[in-house]
């Protein structure tokens, strides 16, 4: 467990550190296998079928399915890397140590006796950095991404928390993001097609409000 | 009940119906059709209440926050649903014509229309109050959608922001009004706000916020600024339903609102007053100077309703007066208008449509001679403008005399406050009556009279009998409630009695409304009205000196004079055209007055026949003009036009509304409509919370 929860910071870690989409989405999908294999560790003393279920799911849609489709997506844009992020890669790094520091204060101070403390921590690490990819990554690909990533962490605080956690909101949540994440694909292939491009901050072009743009309000 | 709501329902479904066809005719026909049986079958419990039935409140099992889900049909309601059930399969059926040659789909337009339609008619039933505000926006947002018809032309889309700007601030009002009255009744539902027991401050708070809300809807003046500008951009028929129609719920609203409040202060009725005659002759004042057509009926329309609210408020001023007189000839005088303004309004918007559709021109200036090549057109215009104007036997006059008649009955010499009442009622109704007047002479004489002012009027022709028949019903109906004066005067009467109702007591109601004994005296044209089951008893009928019974018959009476001299002059027409003529007869232009080479442009434009009178009211009209007189020994081409922007509009709210925009620009540092940014104030928000929520826990 201890091996999972240290391997997740490390793929987040990887993930605000590296600037090729095929890397991260295959990071993305070994967040997926990870998360697969927590509940069924977790467990594994009084493993029975709806654990088992619950993992063997986890990772058929996050560990293969998501990942296939955000692969279709990367291939069919032609998009390879991230470029020019709001913040850097570098000063990404730092800002993720920074994270980690507020995700161990925070899972320290939530003070859940039998909860393991690594594995909180490093769920709420997901949450945070898939906070923090949202909000600095241009590609909405990535962000795409990064909303999976966030996901992850949820699930992780979830299983962390308690492992009956119902069967069926988790497979429900599981459909949820599934459809989300599939949503999100068909949205960005036709943005794609019709922009010629997947960033997100040049979103604005839709907006009607620039259209009697005041003077001094800045034209993006 | 349930066959209402049914007919409420029919108009929708038959709309959504009608949104996947692709073929324009049938979709025409298919979405009148439910406007058509809609309103057939909602007439039957209305023509039943008005017929002196009561219809019991029906309460849904399903319930809504704040209260049942129930639907009520008393007088009022009844009332104002004739308008919609009369113009609104009217104004359908001239659609069909109107935009049988569209080129675009028709679906939106004509699912809009029947929710229109529907929505109108369930606010007049909804018994609650969110029911009321979520059918209210209903309302609003599918006019909104029937305004930008034409939506590829900027000033449509100018036309239909401005109207939903204008709509939305009214509800905002309406929306603050029932949640303090929510609150203190505890409930939402119609019955338990009348028992709220108000303080007189908080009612009075509440008429006033009443007052912006619904005033906003019925184009009250400062707040009419959505009507001109909505109007002329709609398809006309929709025009013809909006502005004959719509509008009305605002001032059903009111009224509504009024059974809900309590006792009337002194202070709202005169508020009401003063709002009425501002509207009325400051819109009357602003439609002179309009050169478009359609505009120039926008402005009539703040004008009409103007009289409306001068009537409503002598008769609260009744209410709170105890005068009878007031409250039955002043309210009913302005309850009769809504119906009557309906239907000569969705005439002239009906004939002005017509003039559209033949002449693609709205402008004044270019059209003329049209009575020639539209015959239909114009008789209907002419039937409807002499309505408007207030002159007999048309059904205009009749509510006008009402009013007039509720002013000078009311007047008593001991009591200056009624006085003053009848001299503002009898000079402000004189001086709209007679400016309508000169500005219709203008409207019809500029347009049908004289000769074509450019190509597209000499080549008008007359529209067909889908967009003939409606007018001429409608033309038809004016004359009817003309000459049915007093059986009209008896229809309105169970909506007075609702209004009415609310500071007397059961055993003083028996001698404020002499239900009974309107209808009494032997006239010819009442004698089958009076013959009807009253449900009131007749130990109510009033003596017949009585104000309100003198006025039924004075009407009568004057009705039946001026029918007869518009026979006579019809026959006297008529004769003259078939008697063998003493000479032979020779065709000259109109306006020729003698010159040897007269030109079209020689005539009277419509800003030249208004400008006396626009010169009266230069002050608040802020006309501009533009070029001026030739002048030297050898004048080089000159040029003049004037053009009246609408000055509510100028100096009320555009410099208030920049005002709020300048306060509120630092807001759009955090709004810029960029996806990360929100992002980070999500994220921010939701770290900070985890860390309050974790930090709180030590």
């Amino acid at each position: 467990m201890t091996v999972i929860s240290v391997l997740l910071i490390l793929s987040c870690l990887l993930l605000l550190g590296s600037s090729r989409l095929h890397v991260a989405i295959r990071v993305v999908a070994a967040q997926g296998l990870l998360l697969g294999v927590l509940p069924i560790v977790r467990s594994a003393e009084n493993l029975h079928v709806a654990i088992l279920i619950l993992g063997l799911s986890t990772i058929v849609s996050k560990g293969i399915l998501l990942p296939w489709l955000m692969n279709t997506c990367l291939r069919l844009s032609g998009i390879r890397r991230e470029i020019e992020p709001f913040v850097g890669f570098g000063p990404s790094l730092l800002c993720g140590t920074a994270l980690l520091g507020l995700a161990v204060w925070i899972a320290v101070r939530l003070q859940l006796p039998q909860v393991p403390l690594i594995l909180l921590t490093s769920s709420f690490f997901a949450i945070l950095v898939g906070l923090f990819l949202m909000v600095t990554r241009r590609k909405a690909i990535t962000q795409s991404l990064a909303y999976l990533v966030m996901e992850n962490g949820v699930y992780g605080v979830g299983i962390s928390m308690s492992l009956d956690f119902p069967f069926l909101v988790e497979l429900g949540i599981l459909l949820d993001v599934f459809v989300g994440v599939f949503l999100m694909g068909n949205l960005l292939f036709h943005l794609d097609r019709e922009f010629e491009h997947l960033d997100a901050d040049k979103l604005t072009e839709l907006s009607d409000l620039s259209e009697p743009a005041p003077a001094g309000e800045e034209r993006v | 009940m349930e066959l209402f709501i049914l007919g409420c329902v029919i108009p929708v479904v038959l709309g959504l119906g009608v949104l996947p066809i692709r073929r324009a005719q049938t979709a025409l026909w298919v979405a009148t059709l439910g406007v058509w049986l809609g309103c057939a079958c909602a007439a039957i419990p209305v023509v039943s209440v008005l017929t002196g039935h009561d219809l019991p409140l029906r309460q849904m099992a399903w319930n809504m926050p704040g209260g049942a889900l129930s639907f009520g049909l008393d007088g009022l309601s009844a009332f104002f649903c004739l308008p919609i059930l009369l113009v609104a399969p009217l104004a359908a059926l001239y659609g069909c014509a109107y935009l049988a040659h569209e080129k675009k789909r028709l679906g939106p337009v004509l699912f809009f229309y029947n929710v229109l339609t529907a929505s109108m008619l369930l606010l007049l039933v909804a018994r609650n109050g969110l029911l009321f505000l979520i059918v209210w926006e209903l309302m609003a947002v599918s006019s909104f959608f029937l305004v930008v018809f034409d939506d590829e032309k900027p000033h449509v889309r100018q036309a239909g922001w401005t109207y939903l700007v204008a709509t939305h601030i009214g509800t905002a009002a309406l929306l603050v009004l029932f949640a303090i009255l929510g609150q203190q009744a505890g409930s939402l539902d119609f019955e338990a706000l009348a028992k709220a027991g108000l303080s007189p401050a908080l009612a009075s708070v509440l008429f006033v916020l009443a007052v912006i809300g619904f005033g906003t809807k019925a184009g009250f003046m400062p707040l009419h600024v959505w009507l001109p500008e909505a109007h002329p951009a709609a398809p006309s028929h929709v025009s013809a339903l909006m502005s004959g129609v719509m509008i009305k719920t605002g001032i059903y609203g009111l009224l509504r609102l009024l059974t809900l409040l309590g006792n009337p202060a002194p202070a709202w009725g005169w508020t009401l007053v003063v709002i009425g005659l501002v509207s009325g002759i400051l819109g009357v004042a602003f439609a002179l100077a309009q050169h478009d057509l359609k505009r120039l009926l926008a402005y009539h329309s703040v004008e009409n309703i103007g009289i409306i609210t001068l009537g409503i408020g002598a008769g609260l001023l009744g209410l709170t007066w105890q005068q009878p007189v007031l409250i039955v000839l002043g309210l009913g005088g302005g309850i009769l208008h809504v119906l009557n303004h309906a239907i000569f309004k969705s005439l002239l918007f009906l004939g002005a449509g017509a003039v559209v559709h033949s002449t693609g021109t709205r402008d004044i200036d270019r059209l003329g001679g049209l009575i020639k090549s539209m015959r239909w057109t114009a008789v209907t215009f002419v039937v409807a403008s002499a309505a408007i104007s207030g002159l007999p036997p048309f059904n205009g006059f009749v509510s006008e005399f009402l009013i007039y008649f509720a002013g000078f009955s009311g007047a008593r010499a001991d009591a200056p406050q009624t006085v003053v009442l009848a001299i503002g009622i009898a000079a402000g109704l004189a001086l709209i009556g007679g400016l309508a007047a000169a500005c219709f002479a203008k409207a019809f004489g500029i347009v049908f009279l004289g000769e074509p002012r450019s190509a597209q009027a000499a080549g008008a022709r007359e529209v067909g009998p889908a967009m003939r028949w409606p007018m001429a019903a409608l033309a038809l109906a004016c004359l009817g409630i003309g000459l049915l004066a007093p059986a009209a005067v008896q229809t309105v009467l169970p909506a007075v009695r609702v209004v009415g109702h609310v500071p007397v007591t059961a055993t003083q109601e028996a001698t404020v409304l002499p239900t009974g004994g309107i209808a009494k005296p032997g006239l010819a044209m009442a004698a089958t009205d009076s013959d009807e089951p009253s449900p009131r008893p007749a130990a109510l009928t009033m003596p017949p000196t009585e104000p309100t019974t003198l006025a039924v018959r004075s009407l009568a009476a004057i009705v039946r004079v001026s029918a007869g001299l518009l026979v006579l002059a019809v026959g006297l027409f008529v004769i003259r055209r078939h008697l063998p003529r003493g000479s032979e007869e020779v065709a000259t232009g109109t306006w020729d007055c003698g010159y040897a080479r007269p030109t079209a442009r020689m005539q009277y434009t419509a800003s030249s026949f208004a400008q006396p009178l626009t010169d009266l009211f230069r002050l608040v009209l802020g006309t501009r003009k533009h070029g001026g007189v030739p002048e030297g020994f050898f004048p080089p081409p000159a040029t003049f036009e004037t053009h009246t922007p609408d000055t509510a509009r100028e100096h009320l709210f555009a410099p208030l509304l920049r005002l709020i925009d300048r306060s509120l620009a630092p807001l759009r540092r955090v709004q810029r409509g960029r996806i990360h940014e929100y992002l980070l104030y999500i994220a921010i928000v939701l770290v900070l919370l985890l860390i309050w929520k974790a930090g709180g826990r030590s």
